[in-house]
């Protein structure tokens, strides 16, 4: 192309900003102008309805005037293009303005189809599609009660969601048989309906609107073919969409009989210096209603113009999406239109979730699928459908329940597993990122994005990673970090042995720079379960998570939660009344653990010393759920109670969730003491579980629930309480020398060469000599326990940290709660901004009323 | 360039962060020391990511010799010099001028050179 090139573009949605993002990048000298109708540039029509949960123009904005001017992109809204003089290359605007073109490109996009009803042009009858028609929703909504949809598809459901949002009760009106037809079977469709009727919108299928006239108890009434009618304050039409346009057909450009600008498969028009993209492009007789096809359009004509070889060749219609928060997805061939096509149908009432497979006469290859409530197989079964790979032998295990779980071994997973899938990346792709020379997991993370999201996958990523290296015989750098050249064991005996007391003193005889957000808790860690010194003292408060720091759990709004230890689950009257109390006094929200404590929420920053100070004084101590520690050992209400216990399991549960409250780990662990083999406290689900037995108590170890829940291993049986706590203490401190950062007992043990049997040989044999050295360890870790919290309130220095300002006794503003069941919860974004603007109208009120 | 003084030295914790008011906006202040010399840092203690105000609640330290703070909500890091999110350009927090005068800490609404 030549330098100057003068390249106009009409339209700046989605996919006109994207072709300019895309040109800009391919060629930094090229001339560009965007001439947009609306009056603002660019923004996600994908997520418009947010505007009704809080999110604002600004928030939805794609680009901005500064970022386009300094991309030097000439650009003009409110700019309608009325005329294109070909001959001339020159595009007129309403204003009569002309700008020449060398090549021009349209994504004039598409306008949504209004029905032609009588009726359907009254004030409250909308559309819905751009900025601006919220904002006439909005005006509209704030006067008025009930809200219909007219159209059940993806975009009406998405409308749906906005009239809910905006407080309005909201009915959705449909010509099929069912919802989003388009995308779902009638199995899929029915389950969504119960779903989103379930949420208060009431859905009306099979109704053909013959006429919207005036109604008695609301401001229209629309009647239906069938004889029904139903009363509302407005409409909003959501029918489909239809290409725009219009400006092609009158400057003569090739249209398909039914519309759209024809395009071929570098996305030209009928005219060599005009190209064509997004919604009002036509290919193959075919119109691509989603985003993404419309950025492949952008970028294909962007190469074409910069001389680039990227062909369309069509896309793929698979959606997955929430709408009113329920998960819906589609696949391919969704309504089993196939020839020869077999369908597998998963449908689980109760919790509300359908699953279709549609497969191939063969039963080898997947067609298409429908997901709604759950589409948590989406990925995986899109990889299957994408890249025609061979089903497994039983393909409704894809489907099915608890089956071929991730529980395998990463070494087994094909390729195309996905590994993270908040960012969608596959085994493949972790393996491809190692191929381009990604030497360690935190390269794999920035390339990949891999475990960047939720962090939910961050050990498989580290498995999966491990064992890649592994296979190819690289030796695995199990470096902490960038900051020590060892591992945690590593860095635990170089503690212990040297006899090093701080972080400092670590890094500066064996680290090197300032350390991170991953050393320094392991090293606190470690230094706790080696030292047992304060852990808010000043040489390791720096060290400390901000849970560590602050004695309690931060929330998603920076406020705390207070879990006082309540031993074994058994608490006085007059302790239960004193968290009632104090619970009151702080306005917190009060729940029920699974271990058997209560929860205290909502709690600020600088409310935690004061709370704490009421609750030592009433005999409390902390519980130690901010920590990687001991949380709780629940337990059974035993022989004392029971008539079927043998042992007291209360008695026990108390002195060992005494003996180890507060001893630091690689990872928090918890225990449990049933009274009797009915196994009423789960403790077979615990990193320690003990279960008594008729001659004394039996131990299992390893079990864990959470994200992976794995059963205990019996470990020992019939053991007398001090054979239990010796072995107890060994099987605990071995883990906490040996085991990696925030690596669980069950996935230390299975890495121990040996497992179970080996850890059995250690721990009841002492083949290690190490028996004494690991229980006198221990009992210096108890002897030096005292609660953090009852040393805290008593230490100006410590309580000083406890501010949220240090220059201010102003609390944050941004912590705002609401009602609900009776108690506080946080308020959501949108909540906020409307106290706010509720303040602000009072502000001006009381103004008002001062001046008069 | 207008410096200022909006706390004390003695109000920030060797190699963590805390929080100050700055006009109406929240600035996490963050007290850094590598046993040679001493250096002070401001950024927003707004989490966009988060949407909480807690940055100066987070752990500071360096990844590939970027010194940065790790939030405390989802652990994204912002570098503490400029601000910007390591993780993901839309994060990036503003950051400001910052000294240690005497025993006054001082900032400026100017960005850090």
């Amino acid at each position: 192309m030549k330098n100057s090139m003068k390249i106009v573009v009409v339209g700046n949605g989605m996919v006109g900003h994207h072709f300019v993002e895309q040109l800009r990048s391919a060629s930094p000298q090229a001339d560009i102008l965007v001439l947009g109708e609306e009056s603002r540039l660019a923004y996600d029509r994908v997520h418009l309805s947010e505007y009704f949960s809080g999110k604002t123009a600004e928030d939805l904005a794609l680009t901005t005037p500064e970022q386009y001017e300094t991309q030097n992109i000439r650009f003009l809204t409110d700019a309608r293009v009325v005329d294109i003089q070909r001959d001339e290359k020159q595009v007129v605007l309403e204003s009569g303005e002309t700008y020449s073109y060398d090549k021009l490109v349209l994504a004039t996009g598409s306008y949504p189809f209004v029905p032609p009803i009588p009726g359907n042009d009254q004030d409250h009858c909308l559309v819905y599609r751009t900025i601006d028609d919220l904002e006439a929703i909005q005006a509209s909504a704030s006067c008025s009660k009930v809200g219909v949809v007219i159209g059940g598809g993806l975009l009406g459901l998405e409308a749906a969601n906005a009239l809910k949002e905006a407080g309005l009760k909201t009915h959705v009106v449909e010509f099929a048989p069912q919802l989003m037809a388009v995308q779902l079977d009638a199995g899929g469709g029915r389950l969504l309906r119960e779903q989103i009727e379930a949420l208060g919108v009431e859905v009306h299928t099979d109704k053909a609107t013959t006429v919207i006239g005036k109604g008695e108890s609301c401001r229209y009434a629309l009647r239906f073919a069938d004889g029904s009618s139903l009363e509302t304050d407005m409409v909003l039409f959501s029918a489909g969409i239809r290409p725009q346009d219009a400006l092609a057909k009158k400057v003569g450009l090739d249209l398909g009989q039914r519309g759209g600008i024809e395009i071929d498969d570098v996305c030209k028009t009928s005219d060599q210096n005009i190209y064509a993209i997004g919604e009002c492009a036509l290919w193959r007789q075919r119109i691509f209603g989603l985003v993404a096809p419309g950025y492949q359009m952008a970028r294909v004509a962007a190469s074409d113009i910069t001389d680039g070889e990227l062909q369309f060749n069509g896309a793929d219609m698979s959606t997955k999406l929430k709408l009113l928060g329920i998960e819906v997805g589609s696949i391919g061939d969704a309504h089993a239109k196939t020839e020869g096509a077999m369908s597998y149908v998963f449908e689980d009432q109760p919790n509300q979730i359908y699953k279709k497979l549609v497969v191939d006469s063969d039963n080898k290859k997947l067609l298409g699928a429908v997901l709604v409530g759950d589409t948590q197989d989406y990925d995986t079964l899109l990889q299957y459908a994408l890249n025609d790979m061979v089903l497994p032998e039983v393909p409704e295990s894809l489907i099915l329940p608890n089956v071929g779980e991730l529980a395998m071994p990463a070494a087994v997973l094909p390729d195309s597993a996905i590994i993270c899938s908040c960012h969608n990346v596959s085994k493949g792709d972790v393996i491809g990122a190692i191929d381009d020379g990604a030497g360690d997991l935190a390269a794999v993370k920035s390339c990949t994005k891999a475990s960047t999201g939720c962090g939910g996958c961050a050990a498989l990523l580290k498995t999966t990673f491990d064992n890649e290296l592994a296979a190819r015989g690289v030796e695995v750098n199990t470096d902490i970090c960038e900051h020590f050249a060892y591992s945690r064991q590593g860095l635990s005996d170089i503690i212990r042995v040297e006899q090093i007391r701080s972080f400092d003193e670590l890094l500066a005889k064996h680290g090197k720079g300032l350390g991170c957000d991953i050393c320094k808790p392991a090293v606190g860690s470690i230094l706790a379960s080696t030292w047992n010194d304060y852990v808010l003292s000043p040489d390791h408060v720096s060290l400390q998570d901000t849970n560590d720091t602050f004695l309690a759990n931060m929330q998603k709004d920076g406020t705390y939660s207070v879990v006082p230890r309540v031993a074994g689950g058994e608490i006085t009257p007059d302790k239960l009344i004193t968290l009632g109390t104090v619970a009151k006094e702080f306005n917190l929200y009060c729940k029920i653990t699974g271990g058997q404590r209560v929860d205290l929420f909502g709690a600020r920053v600088e409310q935690l010393p004061l709370i704490w100070k009421q609750l030592i004084d009433a005999g409390f101590e902390t519980g130690h759920a901010y920590g990687k520690a001991l949380r709780t050992v629940k337990s059974c209400v035993g022989s004392t109670w029971c008539r079927y216990g043998v042992q007291d399991s209360v008695g026990q549960a108390i002195s060992i969730e005494n003996r180890y409250k507060g001893l630091r780990a690689p990872h928090k662990f918890k225990m449990a003491v049933s009274g009797c083999t009915r196994e009423c406290a789960e403790a077979q689900s615990k990193d320690v579980g003990v279960i008594a037995t008729e001659n004394g108590w039996n131990l299992y170890v390893c079990g864990n629930g959470g994200m992976k829940p794995r059963h205990a291993d019996l470990f020992a049986t019939d053991l007398d309480t001090e054979t239990l706590i010796k072995y107890i203490d060994r099987f605990l401190m071995f883990y906490i020398r040996t085991a990696d950062r925030l690596q669980r007992t069950s996935v230390w043990m299975d890495n121990l060469d040996g497992g179970l049997d080996y850890l059995k040989q250690v721990v009841i044999e002492d083949s290690l000599g190490l028996a004494d050295e690991l229980e006198r360890q221990m009992q210096r870790i108890i002897d030096s326990y005292e609660c953090e919290w009852a040393r805290t309130v008593k230490d100006p220095e410590a309580t000083k940290r406890f501010r949220q300002f240090v220059n201010s006794p102003d609390s944050d503003e941004n912590i705002v709660f609401v009602q609900e069941r009776e108690q506080i919860r946080p308020a959501t974004q949108a909540e906020k901004a409307n106290k706010l603007k509720q303040l602000e109208s009072i502000d001006v009120r009381q103004l008002e009323t001062e001046e008069a | 360039m207008q410096w200022t003084t909006i706390c004390s030295k003695d109000d920030l914790v060797k190699n963590a962060g805390v929080c100050a008011k700055y006009g109406d906006q929240q600035v996490a202040l963050f007290l850094c020391s590598d046993g040679q010399g001493e250096e002070v840092y401001a950024i927003d203690n707004w989490d966009p990511v988060g949407q909480a105000n807690v940055l100066s609640r987070g752990l500071i330290g360096t990844v590939n010799d970027t010194l940065v703070v790790a939030s405390p909500l989802y652990k994204q890091h912002i570098c503490l010099k400029t601000g910007a999110c390591l993780e993901n350009v839309n994060s990036n927090v503003n950051a400001y001028s910052a000294r240690i005068e005497g025993n006054h800490i001082q900032i400026s609404s100017s960005a850090p050179a």
